[in-house]
C-alpha cells in the first residue's frame, strides 16, 4: 500500500518535450514509474527517446493520451502561463491525480482552478502547484524528488509517511529517515503556494487509513493556517504517532520568504503558533529538521 | 509588491474607482503645482509604506500655497518609523460625511475571495474586529462566480451602509473586485471609503499589494517596480534573479530551497547567532549562481561569516562544490565560509572542496546543519 500513487499508476507528462518535463519525466521513468506518454500540443505522433532504450509516445491532447494509454495520473511541467489550462485539460480528460510542479502561477489563477476542480471535477485530486511531487519509494515517483534518497518501505514496517510544504526540507526528511534505515510508505510534497490543491489534512487522512504507514512526519512553514487546521484534524482523527518541524521561526513579519505562501502578517501564521497547536494535538515537534528526524527515530523504536 | 498610496490610487483609477484629484510631488515646488491643479483646500500626505502617518505629522491640511510650502517642506525628508519620506501626494481635500471600510483578499483557509465591508471606516479594521466584530460583513466569493452587483448591494445593506450611499458603495465594490481579480492584487483595501455631503462615494486611501507571480501579464507594473523600497543588497540580488531578503544579523546565508533557507535562519538563531539575510539560490546551484550569491552576501558590511547550506536532491553535490571553487576565484570574500553539503553526491562534492587547496581560514566543511551553524556563529560572534 501507499497513498495516492503505487506501482500500478500510469502517468503521462504534460510538457514531456520541454526541458523540465523531459529531464524529470525520464528520471521518473528510470526510477520505475510507469510513464506511458507525454502531451505537447502540435507534437503528437512524435516520441521521446529513453536513454536506456525504447521511447515514450507524445500526444497532442490529454484526452488522446488517456484514450491510447489508459493513464490515470498526470505530471504537469509547463510554464506558469500555461499551467492553469493544463490542469483543467487533464481534469476534463478524466485524469484522477494531477501533480503540478510549476512555480510562479498567479494566485488568482490558482484560486480559480482550485474552485473549478472542486465544482466540476470532484474526483480529480491536484497536488501542487509549486510542489516537488510525490514518491512511494520502490513503486512510483512523480515529480522532482531524487528517488535514491528515499528508503523503500519494508513489508513488516514500521514505515513512515511524510507530508511537507517545502521541497528541500522534504528531501532532508527523506534523508534523515534513510540514514536511520527507516522505510517511507509515501512522501508527499504539497507545495508552498497559497492555494494548494492538496493540503495537510488530505494527506493525514490517507496516511491514517494506509495500513503500510505506521507513523507520520509533517513539515510545515510560516504563513496561512494550514498547520493549525491540521492540528485540529490530528487531535480528532489521527491515532498514528507523529513528529513535526515548522520552518521560519526567525522570519521577519510581512516578508514573503521565497515561497509565495510563506508570509506572516498581523501576528498570524507564525511558526510559534503552529508549533504550539501541533504540540497541543500530541505531535512531537523538533526545532530543526534533524531533531524532527531524531524524534521520529525514537517513535519508530517503540513501534 | 506593496504600492504606495498614490500608486494605489493610480491603479484604482484604471478600474474607474473614483479617487480625489491629486498628484505626486518630490519637491516643494511640485507640491505647490499639484495643489494649484487639484484646487484648495488640499491634503499633503507623506508617501511611506507604514501605518501611523497622521500621528507622525505626515498628513497636513493646507488652504493656500504658503501652507503647502510649509507642510511639504516639513514632510519631505521626514523619518516615519524608519521610513524616509521621498515624496508626498497632494490631493483636493474632501468633505466627509461618513467613513466606511472595504477590502478584498484571498482567504487561504476557505480558498475563496473574501470581501470585508464595514460602516465603521477610518480606523484600523483590526480594532473594529476586536471591539465590534458584528460591524464587519465578511462575504466569501467563489472566484468562478465572481461578484454580481446584486450580491454587492446586499452586502452593503447588511453592513449598515447609509441608505443614500448603498448604490454608490455597491458599484464601488464591483469595481474594486475587478481591480482585485483582473488587477492581480493580493490585497485591495480602501480605508476610508467616504460618503460626501453631495451623496457621492470615493476612495480616500488606497492599500494595494500586487502578486509578483502575475507580473508577466502586467507590463504597467514596471513603473511601480522602479520605486520599490529595496536596500542596495536587495537591488543587487534582484538583478541576479536571487530570492533575497536583507536582515540585520552577521551570518550570511546561502541555501538551496526556500524551506531550507528559512530553516537555516532558524538554526543559526537557535545556536545564538543572527542571520544577515535570507537567500535561496534555487534548484540549479551552478557556478554562476553561486558566484552571484556570494557577491551579494559580500556586499553586506555586517557579514562576519558565510553559511552555505546545501542539500542535494536534484542539485548535485559536486556541481555545488565546483561552483564554490570557481566563485572563490572570481570574488574576494570579506568573511570565511562554513559549508554543509549533504544529499546527492555530497561526498564527491566534499572531496572537490578538500582537494581545491582552499585554506581553512577561507572555507570550513561541516557534516551536519547544526555543526555548521555552530561554526558559522562562533566565527561571527568572535568566540571560535
Amino acid at each position: 500500500m501507499a497513498i495516492f500513487v503505487n506501482e500500478h499508476t500510469k502517468v503521462i507528462v504534460q510538457g514531456l518535450t520541454g526541458g523540465q518535463g523531459k529531464y524529470h519525466g525520464l528520471r521518473n521513468q528510470a526510477y520505475g514509474t510507469q510513464v506511458v506518454g507525454g502531451v505537447t500540443p502540435g507534437k503528437g505522433g512524435t516520441d521521446v527517446a529513453i536513454p536506456e532504450g525504447g521511447s515514450i509516445p507524445v500526444f497532442n491532447t490529454v484526452a488522446e493520451a488517456v484514450a491510447a494509454t489508459g493513464a490515470t495520473a498526470s505530471f504537469i511541467a509547463v510554464p506558469p502561463k500555461a499551467a492553469s489550462a493544463a490542469i483543467l485539460e487533464a481534469a476534463a480528460a478524466g485524469i484522477g491525480f494531477i501533480v503540478c510542479i510549476t512555480e510562479g502561477i498567479p494566485a488568482q489563477d490558482e484560486a480559480k482552478v482550485f474552485n473549478t476542480l472542486l465544482r466540476e471535477y470532484p474526483n480529480t485530486r491536484l497536488l501542487g502547484p509549486n510542489c516537488p511531487g510525490i514518491i512511494s519509494p520502490g513503486k512510483c515517483n512523480i515529480g522532482i524528488t531524487a528517488g535514491e534518497i528515499a528508503q523503500v518501505p519494508t513489508a513488516s514496517g514500521p514505515n513512515v509517511g511524510i507530508v511537507s510544504r517545502s521541497g528541500t526540507l522534504t528531501y532532508q526528511a527523506l534523508y534523515e529517515l534513510k540514514q536511520r534505515g527507516i522505510g517511507v510508505s509515501t512522501c508527499v510534497g504539497i507545495g508552498g503556494d497559497p492555494v494548494p490543491g492538496t493540503n495537510f489534512i488530505d494527506c493525514l487522512r490517507e496516511f491514517q487509513n494506509d495500513p503500510e504507514t505506521h507513523a507520520i512526519i509533517m513539515i510545515g512553514e510560516i504563513g496561512g493556517s494550514a498547520e493549525e487546521e491540521a492540528a485540529e484534524f490530528i487531535k480528532a482523527n489521527v491515532t498514528k504517532p507523529m513528529s513535526a518541524y515548522i520552518a521560519g521561526v526567525t522570519a521577519p513579519e510581512g516578508k514573503k520568504m521565497g515561497h509565495a505562501g510563506a508570509i506572516t502578517s498581523g501576528g498570524k501564521g507564525t511558526a510559534q503558533g503552529k508549533m504550539d497547536a501541533l504540540r497541543a494535538a500530541g505531535v512531537k515537534v523538533g526545532l530543526n529538521p534533524t531533531e524532527a528526524g531524531d524524534l521520529m527515530a525514537q517513535i519508530v523504536a517503540t513501534l | 509588491m506593496d504600492l504606495f498610496e498614490y500608486q494605489g490610487k493610480q491603479y484604482f483609477a484604471r478600474f474607474d474607482i473614483p479617487v480625489s484629484p491629486g498628484d505626486v510631488a518630490y519637491t516643494v515646488d511640485e507640491a505647490v503645482a499639484a495643489a494649484e491643479a487639484a484646487g484648495y483646500p488640499v491634503v499633503v500626505k507623506a508617501q511611506v509604506q507604514v501605518g501611523g502617518r497622521g500621528k507622525a505629522g505626515g498628513i497636513k491640511l493646507a488652504d493656500n500655497a504658503d501652507e503647502v510650502r510649509l507642510h511639504a517642506g516639513n514632510i519631505i525628508g521626514m523619518d516615519i518609523k524608519g521610513h524616509l519620506v521621498k515624496r508626498v501626494w497632494v490631493e483636493h481635500a474632501s468633505d466627509i460625511e461618513k467613513e466606511y471600510y472595504a477590502s478584498y483578499s484571498l482567504d487561504r483557509a476557505a480558498k475563496k475571495h473574501l470581501l470585508m465591508l464595514s460602516a465603521q471606516g477610518g480606523v484600523e479594521i483590526e480594532a473594529v474586529a476586536e471591539t465590534d466584530p458584528d460591524a464587519i460583513v465578511m462575504l466569501h466569493i467563489d472566484p468562478v462566480d465572481g461578484l454580481p452587483l446584486a450580491i454587492a448591494r446586499d452586502a452593503a445593506v447588511r453592513a449598515k451602509i447609509d441608505a443614500e450611499a448603498v448604490d454608490g458603495v455597491a458599484d464601488m465594490l464591483v469595481k474594486l473586485y475587478r481591480c482585485f481579480t483582473e488587477g492581480d492584487c493580493d490585497l485591495a483595501e480602501i480605508n476610508p471609503l467616504i460618503l460626501r455631503p453631495d451623496g457621492g462615494v470615493h476612495a480616500l486611501d488606497a492599500k494595494v499589494s500586487l502578486d509578483n507571480n502575475a507580473a508577466f501579464r502586467h507590463p504597467e507594473w514596471d513603473e511601480f517596480r522602479a520605486t520599490e523600497e529595496l536596500d542596495e543588497r536587495e537591488q543587487m540580488a534582484r538583478t541576479h534573479d536571487l530570492q533575497y531578503i536583507g536582515l540585520d544579523g552577521t551570518v550570511g546565508i546561502i541555501a538551496n530551497g526556500a524551506g531550507l533557507a528559512m530553516s537555516t535562519l532558524d538554526v543559526v538563531n537557535q545556536v545564538g547567532g543572527s542571520a544577515a539575510n535570507f537567500l535561496d539560490i534555487g534548484g540549479g546551484a551552478n557556478a554562476d549562481m553561486m558566484a552571484a550569491a556570494l557577491g551579494v552576501i559580500n556586499f553586506d558590511e555586517n557579514v562576519k561569516s558565510i553559511f552555505i547550506n546545501i542539500f542535494g536532491g536534484i542539485t548535485r553535490g559536486e556541481e555545488v562544490a565546483k561552483g564554490i571553487v570557481e566563485a572563490l576565484g572570481r570574488v574576494e570574500l570579506r568573511a570565511p565560509i562554513v559549508i554543509r553539503l549533504d544529499g546527492t553526491n555530497a561526498e564527491e562534492g566534499r572531496a572537490i572542496l578538500a582537494n581545491a587547496g582552499i585554506p581553512e581560514s577561507t572555507l570550513i566543511s561541516k557534516p551536519t546543519m547544526l555543526e555548521a551553524a555552530r561554526a558559522a556563529v562562533a566565527i561571527a560572534n568572535g568566540t571560535n
